[in-house]
């Protein structure tokens, strides 16, 4: 059966658009039949970073419009099999999109996909609740950061009311994924730790994304993380994510500290 | 400061996490009820400017939320003696 994933965070820069595509990708290489939905209207970008920004011919806009078929909207990946791109409209104002055209949509894709990921805009805005809207599950991406902490929460909040299974009485299954997080840093107690997140958060953990130059590098080309260094740490952290996101029970790998007892002791830096 | 405190963990990440936990409790639960604190210093004003007429100057509203108990400040300049109007 289908399922809708929204990926959100109420803070911009988080990596939900990252995470969406890596997560995306990891379930399509995993064999799941897969569309990524660009919610972001006026300022898409989820096209650019899976490489397909010169591919844009119809949106989810024209979609929801009746301007052009779901068929021709959706955009196939030249590398992954079974990995779909419907982007958002640029051009067109944000209010164009409604509850009763994305409804369709997902209903459509519903027929057609395993996963549907609703890539989120920032905000709490008309946009990050219609990409939240129709979702069954729900990845909360939040950096160990007393800003994105707080926005996670207030979104929790609304994944718990806003969204249609909430209304209907049931729960979307909520899930944080943490990324840019830095072991050494926290151990230091510079920054957050997993625990104190969790705890505050109290909603379980999908992944630990660890802060990585790969996943800079993965955007500059245009390609999601998980296949243009599958060994690169933030890489793998996004394929264990996906398998939990599939019901698998893989351990949870904290990226690790990897300084031994004297640099502990004399607080020196990892090189 | 004494020995044992070379040893305690330091670092902001408690900061973070105390500063978190106090406000995330409090914006919990007011996001199921209206702001209390808010609502009394809207009733406060109300009361006064039925009975005095005073200049929105004249009149400091602070609010400090702590973890257990949140204090409302209402700092109000009343004219003295003749000069004060009465609001029919």
């Amino acid at each position: 059966m289908a399922k809708v994933v929204v990926v959100t965070s109420g803070k911009g820069g988080v990596g939900k658009t990252t995470s969406t595509a890596a997560l995306g990708a990891a379930l399509a290489q995993s064999g799941k039949r897969v569309v990524v939905i660009d919610f972001d209207v006026g300022l898409r970008n989820l096209d650019l970073v899976l490489g397909a920004e010169r591919r844009v011919v119809f949106d989810l806009i024209n979609v929801t419009q009746g301007v052009a078929k779901l068929s021709q909207a959706l955009i196939r990946d030249k590398r992954i099999e079974q990995l779909y791109l419907l982007p958002a409209s640029q051009t067109r104002d944000k209010d164009a999109l409604t509850e009763e055209g994305v409804g369709q949509v997902i209903a459509e894709l519903r027929t057609k996909f395993d996963y549907i990921i609703c890539d989120s805009p920032a905000g709490i805005e008309r946009g990050a609740q219609l990409a939240m809207r129709f979702a069954d599950e729900a990845v909360v991406v939040t950096n160990p950061e007393v800003s994105s902490v707080r926005d996670s929460d207030r979104i929790i909040g609304l994944l718990d009311s806003r969204t249609l299974r909430a209304e209907q009485g049931e729960t979307v299954r909520k899930y944080i994924l943490i990324t840019r997080f830095d072991a050494a840093r926290a151990s230091r107690g510079e920054m957050l730790g997993i625990d104190d997140m969790l705890d505050i958060l109290s909603t379980p953990l999908l992944g630990i994304i660890p802060e990585s130059e790969g996943v800079l590098r993965a955007s500059n080309v245009g390609c999601p993380v998980t296949l243009n260094e599958p060994a690169n740490p933030a890489a793998r952290a996004y394929s264990d994510a996906a398998r939990r996101l599939l019901g698998e029970d893989i351990p949870m790998a904290l990226p690790v500290d990897r300084r031994g007892l004297f640099d502990r002791l004399f607080g020196r830096r990892a090189a | 400061m004494s020995l044992f405190d070379l040893f305690k963990k330091r670092g902001s990440a408690p900061v973070a996490r105390e500063r978190l936990q106090v406000l995330l409790a409090y914006e919990r639960t007011s996001r199921q009820k209206p702001d209390l604190v808010l609502m009394l210093q809207e009733e406060i004003m109300a009361v006064i400017a039925r009975h005095v007429h005073i200049d929105q100057d004249d009149v400091r509203v602070s609010i400090d939320r702590g973890d257990t108990v949140s204090t409302l400040e209402i700092d109000i300049q009343l004219p003295n003696g003749d000069s004060m109007a009465l609001a029919s």
